[in-house]
């Protein structure tokens, strides 16, 4: 089982009536009213910081990703945070798991091979290569692309960065939407024939399809847990068997959001107002904005709306307590977190490779460090045998980090203040 | 009797369903960006003209993928020429309501000698910073009929959006109208500006620009765009209308196009 640490770079001090003042977190929310840049840059610092902790922590990955024109997680370049992560963790196994840069937004797309190249060489062959299709807000509302476009676009460009990677040979690509006459990439990633390619999706069946056909780690970064996600991820792996594809529980990533202390008590005590503001605020963005019309292709409209993969709760009327007992998020003691992490979430999805979000919404940096460290102390290591007795290899990970494990660094909370 | 047959383009790769009905001179309606309705302005025009009014690809039923063999607004241009040469209507009246209107126009503006007259109904095809036009795509759905229509409540409404219950229609009528505003999307997204002004100038057909004067989807400041542009055109405000003017006065919108076509004014 491999095990990263998520960020996603939030804005921790939105005003409290938010969601009441403003339209949506995402695309609209005026900077000049919410924001200052010397403080955001506090922001990244700690996300930095809190990444290289989790590293030192012991943690198998840790992750970033894209988004744009928003205070729910506002790393435009995942990039520039991953470079300094790469070179930072040179001296540890911990992978650098980009989840990631978005193709469609990147013209031409090669830019996002060349990146992922040049951090699998810095970083000595510890990349994963996330290619998300990116959200709808992102690509569609922020960066103009067509809905109808966007699969198509994305597909072409998951097929131009694959070949750019491996070619032998200059090659010329005359596609649809991209043409380039001379492609040549300069750097090659170290991880040959390429790094592991995880592709992030939220439900769509041919999303399924397009990760089974190519072979790819599928990831489902959810907000709604694992009990909300069983019956998505069943038709995954239903897909997987139909496929002919062996169900090697590696082929699956999972973003869970996570919080611990020393007891269920002490976690609502101490995180029960971070978790509001992430799904009352993080998450204010119009419905439909989610699924502007042809983002999803005919036949996923069709099969999404027979039955609808969201469920109709509004997270916004849901406090802790809610969040907690329906698994949006597993919190609680380190037993408590082991348990339901392995039963749900684990064994629940068939799920090799998890991804736990640590940061979230307001939570301060002392705060967050303290999550981490008792995750990586208490839950981290009774997780890491899970799958370890059915001998799957995981193909999705870099190779020279596929039996390591870092020790954990006996690190006090402070050391990851600095 | 509305008559249907399906005309394939673009090496068969694109299938046009033609609705047509009546008797007269032809008379070829372009559909907004939710789909064809078969309404009583159609029937209120085939009193006088015969009406061709054909699907936008993609929106027929059982061919949703046809769009993909569309790259952009040229493609499409074409494939609207090449089914009016297969329809063998070498010379025809054009009326186009909202991105049927804007597609019109491109129309007119790439075959002068084809189109003869033209009939714009709240056309898209312009953007001003000062009064933008609304990405309807971005609506909640409950939203959208009060942006379309001066009564959302309306029969008007309901007949081109569908109906809100059963459960089962309502999600068919959902599936329709998400794919007819994705696939027309994609001419207009994210903006409905592409170029026609460079363009326009090459129109000459007599030109009636149509517009309901409570329009909350593409302001009625947008009629000048066209009328300016357009040599000798002409506008026509409708009270008690939103940007579906003909569905929600059919008898008066339908005879201003009877008179403009016909001459008789």
């Amino acid at each position: 089982m491999k095990i990263s640490a998520f960020h996603l770079m939030p804005h921790r001090e939105l005003p409290a009536d938010f969601e009441k003042r403003y339209e949506s977190v995402w695309v609209t929310p005026p900077w000049w009213e919410l924001a200052d840049a010397r403080r955001v840059g506090q922001y990244y610092n700690w996300t930095l910081d809190e990444l290289l902790y989790a590293a030192r922590l012991g943690f198998d990955g840790v992750c970033t990703n894209e988004h744009h024109q928003n205070a729910y997680g506002f790393m435009p370049s995942p990039n520039l945070m991953g470079s300094v992560l790469a070179k930072l963790t040179n001296d540890s196994h911990v992978a650098i798991v980009q989840m990631g840069a978005t193709l469609p937004t990147s013209n031409p797309p090669v830019r996002v091979a060349e990146e992922y190249a040049m951090l699998d060489c810095i970083s000595g062959g510890r990349l994963v290569a996330g290619l998300p299709l990116g959200s709808p807000m992102d690509v569609n509302l922020c960066y103009g692309i067509t809905p109808l476009e966007h699969r198509e676009r994305y597909r072409e460009a998951f097929e131009l960065t694959l070949k750019a990677w491996q070619a032998r040979e200059v090659f010329a690509w005359n596609g649809r939407y991209y043409q380039l006459a001379n492609v040549n990439l300069w750097p090659r990633p170290i991880q040959q024939p390429h790094p592991p390619v995880w592709v992030p999706g939220s439900g769509s069946i041919s999303t399924f399809d397009f990760a089974v056909d190519h072979d790819v780690c599928y990831c489902f970064l959810s907000y709604s847990g694992a009990k909300s996600a069983k019956s998505m991820m069943d038709s995954y792996w239903r897909v997987v068997a139909a496929k002919g594809r062996e169900p090697n529980p590696y082929r699956a990533g999972f973003l869970q959001l996570v919080v611990v202390a020393e007891s269920d008590a002490r976690a609502e005590e101490k995180f029960a107002r971070h978790v509001e503001y992430f799904y009352h605020k993080c998450l204010h963005v119009p419905g439909p904005w989610f699924s502007p019309p042809g983002n999803q292709d005919y036949r996923s409209l069709a099969a999404s709306l027979a039955s609808p993969v969201r469920r109709a709760e509004n997270p916004k009327e849901l406090r802790y307590r809610d969040f907690v007992d329906k698994g949006y998020v597993i919190a609680g003691s380190p037993a408590t977190v082991r348990d339901r992490l392995v039963e749900e979430v684990v064994k629940g999805l068939h799920v090799g490779n998890l991804m736990v979000l640590l940061q979230i919404g307001s939570m301060p940096h002392e705060l967050t460090l303290e999550n981490m460290e008792l995750f990586a102390r208490e839950v981290l290591p009774d997780l890491r045998d899970c799958w370890s007795d059915e001998g799957w290899v995981n193909h999705w990970w870099p190779e020279r980090l596929r039996g390591a494990v870092t020790p954990a660094a006996t690190v006090g909370v402070a050391a990851g203040g600095a | 009797m509305t008559r249907e047959r399906t005309v394939p383009v673009w090496q068969s790769r694109v299938r046009f369903r033609v609705l047509s009905q009546g008797g007269g001179s032809a008379l070829v309606f372009l559909h907004g960006s939710w789909g064809l309705t078969w309404d009583p302005f159609l029937d209120e025009l085939t009193r006088s003209f015969t009406v061709y009014a054909p699907e936008h690809p993609g929106t027929s039923p059982d061919a949703p993928d046809d769009i993909y063999h569309l790259d952009g607004l040229w493609d499409l241009v074409l494939c609207y020429d090449e089914l009016l040469t297969t329809l063998g209507l070498d010379e025809v009246a054009v009326v186009g309501h909202s991105f049927g209107g804007m597609v019109a126009c491109e129309l007119a503006a790439a075959y002068p000698r084809r189109v003869q007259r033209l009939v714009l109904i709240d056309p898209l095809g312009f953007w001003r910073d000062d009064e933008r036009v609304v990405n309807w795509m971005m609506l909640n759905p409950a939203d959208l009929p009060g942006y379309i229509f001066r009564d959302p409540q309306g029969d008007a409404a309901s007949r081109l959006l569908g109906p809100s219950e059963p459960a089962e229609a309502a999600a068919a009528a959902r599936l329709r109208l998400q794919w007819a505003m994705g696939t027309t999307g994609k001419f207009i997204w994210p903006l409905p500006d592409k170029g026609l002004k460079k363009r326009i100038h090459r129109v000459t057909a007599p030109t009636l620009v149509v517009w309901g004067k409570e329009d909350r989807l593409v302001p009625s400041v947008y009629a000048d765009e066209f009328v300016q542009r357009i040599a000798g055109a002409r506008l026509q405000t409708i009270g008690g209308a939103g940007h579906a003017p003909q569905l929600e006065e059919p008898q008066t919108v339908a005879r201003m196009v009877r008179e403009f076509l016909t001459g008789a004014s």
